[in-house]
């Protein structure tokens, strides 16, 4: 936007294109077009539209926390050395002075204590870990609150789960790398849950970890993974995933000209580029903060990772939480001790159904979530491109659904803490487990049942303010003595917010050509009952109009 | 309403498809959108003072930054970090981390104020087209795979596809063989997990110091962390603690239950047992003295002392193993023999006759 004018950069010595038009920006412009061709490229993408609201920001965040860990963690395999070699502490920490470690722990103290600047990297690095699995998390339950996985957005929503699950393998191979005891119990909890895949868990086990637990190979190897196989498959999916997103254009809130056919916000040069751009620098400044005021993962507090010890309290960091949940929630026996055995032996093979099955409920959770979008594209039956983001509560089925599957998350996560709510709240550790058992069957059906019944609720009072207009809070007294509160009307553009969504109905089956109905016809149709049965309709402008003459 | 592709409403023009709604309900009275609402200007469009005041604070900004980028370079020389003192490494930490937070946030801050307040505030407006391609190129992208397969007789060929497949399908499972060296070549898990150190005539000695213990020491109520006689010089050393590592407890007589076949297992009162939990391995380090009961912290398993440390509450099934113990001609606690079952978390391929 800032070329000078043509005559101040006029020079008759100059290359003859440099003289064309455009001054130093049209010629530095050529010169790059002319050997790479880029010009088409700023053409389509300079000016793209870009829609404005802040739960946009929440992926942006992901993306850039993820930049930020790049950058950090290039910094730290500067000093870092992935091997479990045994050597005898000698560094800054005094009371682990003398102490015999691995390698890698003895490196992770020499980066925090001795390296400057080495514990701010290094915390820099864990915040913007935990951000970065955070930011995706609140990112996809944006997505998923305001359906913006429905087509043709469905195979990003995949993609998008799988950054999900790549976050947490990254997070966790990370957060094991120092050796420390905390970690170390981590890997040994890994190491058990191997051990039980069936038939085969303590070979895979011995594979992973080179013989024995702990052994000397692991956490070189969880070092080629985390630096080197997953940050590459990370970069690949977020590759693709902005692909898509350039593919299908932003989805954007309804509002007042904006239809499932354009998208309304600034272009990306100049504004884009500055508020994402300068955004990246408040990221990086806010975890910048974290980093220098905020103690994580103290490592000189936890001692080198050793069998035997373990502290109380012990957790992992705070998104396995939800697996480590499940692992607490499974009893040993069904019913209690003398109950149903959840691991029995059959002819020499130990069915220890204790680890499998939590392992399977959890696979089972993700493939559902994962799966989410063709499971609502065939309810609704619905083949149409969707460009606008729902309002939750005008889907109030979806709502609910994913109010239960939050429900369904938070107990495994709060069950990952069970004996830390029991010290707590001076409760009984057996109880809190207790109800939390019965919490995760039970607490996702009333979330479902609640969440349903507040989103019916708030359509009716979006079709109380279009038919009624909305309370001024003025109070007046008519000449009988009454007193009323005056309702405004709202304008035409707020109206189109309340009355501007997609509204289904339960699907009425019918035979087909044959003359038959299909079992997934039936089946199709009791799930879309149960899904769009309770409905609020948009106001209509007929509807408007009778209100109007009230 | 149909819900399959081929019912879907013929093209209006080359490139909109009218598709399927599904479910939806479209009404033909819905109200209509109103259009985009008219433009409002921003104070520092309409008032050259205000734009002159935004302009100040961005540059503002951007220096502050500079100033947080010298303060930290600055820190890092005058809060250098002193051998053997922390509170340098905290000054250090704090004072770079200030000034690259403030270089940071300042830039952000400017660039984000600059482009609300300043740069053009039209909003545009993108068409959108549909993401799959216009007819023609669709029908167009069908016939090149067509062609293919004519020219090269993919689907005519078949020994050769499916030779060609078979080859392909072949081709991963060496890359597989070459993982088998990530473990040792001999040996099975299955028989490494049912050996440890302990010996008949293996001293229990204190965890971590690796002094032997006297029965007479071991008072009623207490509890003792460990290792077998010689693991602190073992080569394997934590891979064998992983696995030898006993809790020692001894109990008021008359509130062992001791089952026929582990009679001679305690000594005096004193039970030996594993450390490691049977659900999926984390020391079992939390002792009740009162219930007698050992609690894991990874999990919540509860096992009771008095009963043979059977499961009386979690996720874990099997009690854990017991550590035969006596004394030798010393008076110090030795063990019997080695465990009589793998210790640690169950693994499918554990037999199930072990003599317990």
């Amino acid at each position: 936007m800032t070329t000078a004018p043509d005559t101040y950069n006029y020079d008759p010595t100059a290359p003859a294109d440099r003289r064309q038009s455009g001054g130093v920006t049209g010629w530095a412009s050529r010169y790059v077009d002319e050997r790479t061709g880029i010009s088409y490229v700023v053409k389509e993408f300079g000016r793209k539209i870009f829609p404005d609201h802040w739960s946009f920001m929440l992926g942006e965040v992901a993306l850039y926390s993820f930049v930020i860990i790049l950058l950090t963690g290039t910094f730290l395999t500067f000093f870092f050395q992935a091997s479990m070699a045994q050597v005898t502490y000698d560094g800054s920490y005094g009371p682990l002075k003398g102490l015999d470690m691995s390698a890698a722990m003895q490196s992770a103290l020499h980066i925090s204590f001795e390296i400057r600047g080495g514990l701010l990297i290094r915390q820099v690095h864990h915040w913007a870990a935990l951000l970065f699995v955070a930011s995706i998390g609140l990112h996809m339950l944006r997505i998923f609150f305001t359906g913006a996985f429905r087509k043709p957005r469905e195979l990003n929503w995949t993609i998008g789960f799988v950054l999900f699950i790549l976050a947490m393998a990254e997070g966790f191979t990370g957060y094991s790398l120092p050796d420390d005891l905390l970690s170390g119990n981590g890997l040994r909890i890994i190491a058990g849950m191997v051990q039980g895949i069936p038939f085969v868990g303590s070979w895979i086990e011995w594979l992973v970890f080179g013989g024995q637990f702990p052994g000397t190979a692991i956490v070189g190897r969880l070092y080629t993974l985390h630096i080197l196989l997953l940050p590459a498959a990370v970069l690949a999916f977020i590759a693709l995933h902005l692909v898509f997103v350039v593919t299908h254009k932003h989805t954007q809130y309804a509002g007042p000209g904006r239809t499932n056919d354009n998208v309304i916000g600034y272009p990306i040069l100049p504004v884009y580029a500055a508020k994402a751009g300068g955004f990246f620098f408040i990221v990086f400044g806010v975890v910048m903060l974290m980093g220098a005021f905020f103690t994580i993962n103290p490592i000189w507090t936890y001692g080198p990772y050793d069998p035997s010890p373990v502290s109380a309290g012990t957790q992992p960091d705070w998104y396995i939480g939800f697996a480590d949940g499940a692992l607490r929630l499974m009893p040993g026996w069904l019913g209690g001790p003398g109950g149903i055995p959840m691991e029995f032996t059959i002819l020499n093979t130990t069915y220890s159904l204790n680890i499998l099955i939590p392992v399977l409920v959890l696979g089972l959770f993700i493939v559902v979530v994962m799966a989410y979008p063709f499971i609502e594209a065939w309810i609704t039956g619905d083949k149409r491109e969707h460009h606008i983001a729902d309002r939750p509560r005008n889907m109030p089925g979806r709502t609910a659904v994913g109010a239960a599957g939050v429900t369904f998350y938070a107990v495994l996560w709060a069950a990952a803490s069970s004996d830390l709510i029991a010290t707590h709240f001076m409760l009984s550790i057996e109880s809190v487990i207790t109800i939390l058992q019965f919490s995760l069957f039970l607490a996702p059906v009333l979330a479902y049942f609640v969440t349903k019944r507040i989103c019916l609720a708030l359509q009716k009072k979006d079709r109380q303010i279009v038919l009624h207009g909305y309370e001024s809070g003025r109070i007046v007294r008519l000449p009988g003595g009454e007193y009323i509160e005056v309702h405004e009307p709202v304008d035409e553009y707020e109206r189109w917010k309340l009355v501007s969504f997609n509204e289904y109905e339960p699907l009425m089956i019918r035979p087909n050509a044959a003359g038959r109905i299909p079992v997934t016809e039936r089946a199709r149709a009791v799930v879309s009952r149960w899904f769009f049965e309770d409905r609020i309709e948009p106001v209509s402008s007929t509807e408007l109009e009778v209100a109007h003459h009230h | 309403m149909a819900n399959d592709d081929s019912k879907d409403l013929l093209p209006l023009d080359g490139h909109t498809t009218v598709r399927d709604p599904g479910t939806a309900v479209e009404r033909s009275d819905a109200l209509l959108n109103p259009g985009m609402p008219p433009h409002r200007l921003r104070v520092t469009d309409t008032d050259p003072r205000a734009a002159r005041r935004a302009e100040r604070v961005v540059v503002l900004l951007f220096y502050i930054s500079l100033i947080g980028s010298i303060f930290a370079m600055t820190s890092y020389f005058a809060f250098p970090i002193k051998p053997n003192d922390l509170g340098s490494v905290r000054l250090n930490n704090v004072f770079i981390g200030l000034g690259l937070a403030f270089a940071l946030l300042a830039i952000g801050i400017a660039a984000v104020h600059w482009a609300k307040v300043l740069m053009a505030d039209q909003e545009g407006i993108d068409i959108r087209h549909p993401v799959h391609g216009d007819v023609q190129t669709q029908a167009r992208a069908v016939e090149i795979f067509r062609t293919a397969d004519r020219e090269s007789g993919f689907n005519r060929r078949v020994l050769i596809r499916n030779g060609m497949i078979a080859a392909i399908a072949a081709l991963p499972f060496p890359a597989i063989f070459l993982f088998r060296d990530l473990a040792p070549a001999a040996g099975t898990p299955a028989e490494a997990y049912s050996h440890t150190m302990w010996k008949a005539g293996t001293r229990l000695t204190k965890d971590p110091t690796g002094d032997p213990i006297l029965a007479s020491d071991v008072t009623i109520g207490s509890v003792f962390h460990v290792i077998p006689d010689g693991l602190l010089t073992a080569p394997d050393m934590l891979e064998e603690k992983g696995k030898a590592a006993v809790l020692l407890m001894r109990l008021e007589p008359g509130v062992l239950h001791v089952s026929p076949a582990r009679k001679d297992w305690n000594y005096d009162g004193i039970v030996a047992y594993s450390k490691i939990c049977t659900h999926v391995g984390c020391p079992v380090a939390l002792y009740e003295q009162q219930t007698h009961h050992l609690l894991c912290p990874c999990h919540q398993s509860q096992f009771d002392i008095t009963r043979e440390a059977a499961v009386i509450f979690g996720p874990a099934v099997r009690p854990l193993p017991q550590l035969p113990i006596t004394v030798d001609s010393e008076g110090y606690l030795v063990a019997r023999s080695d465990f009589h079952e793998p210790v640690g978390p169950s693994f499918w391929e554990r037999r199930g006759d072990y003599s317990a």
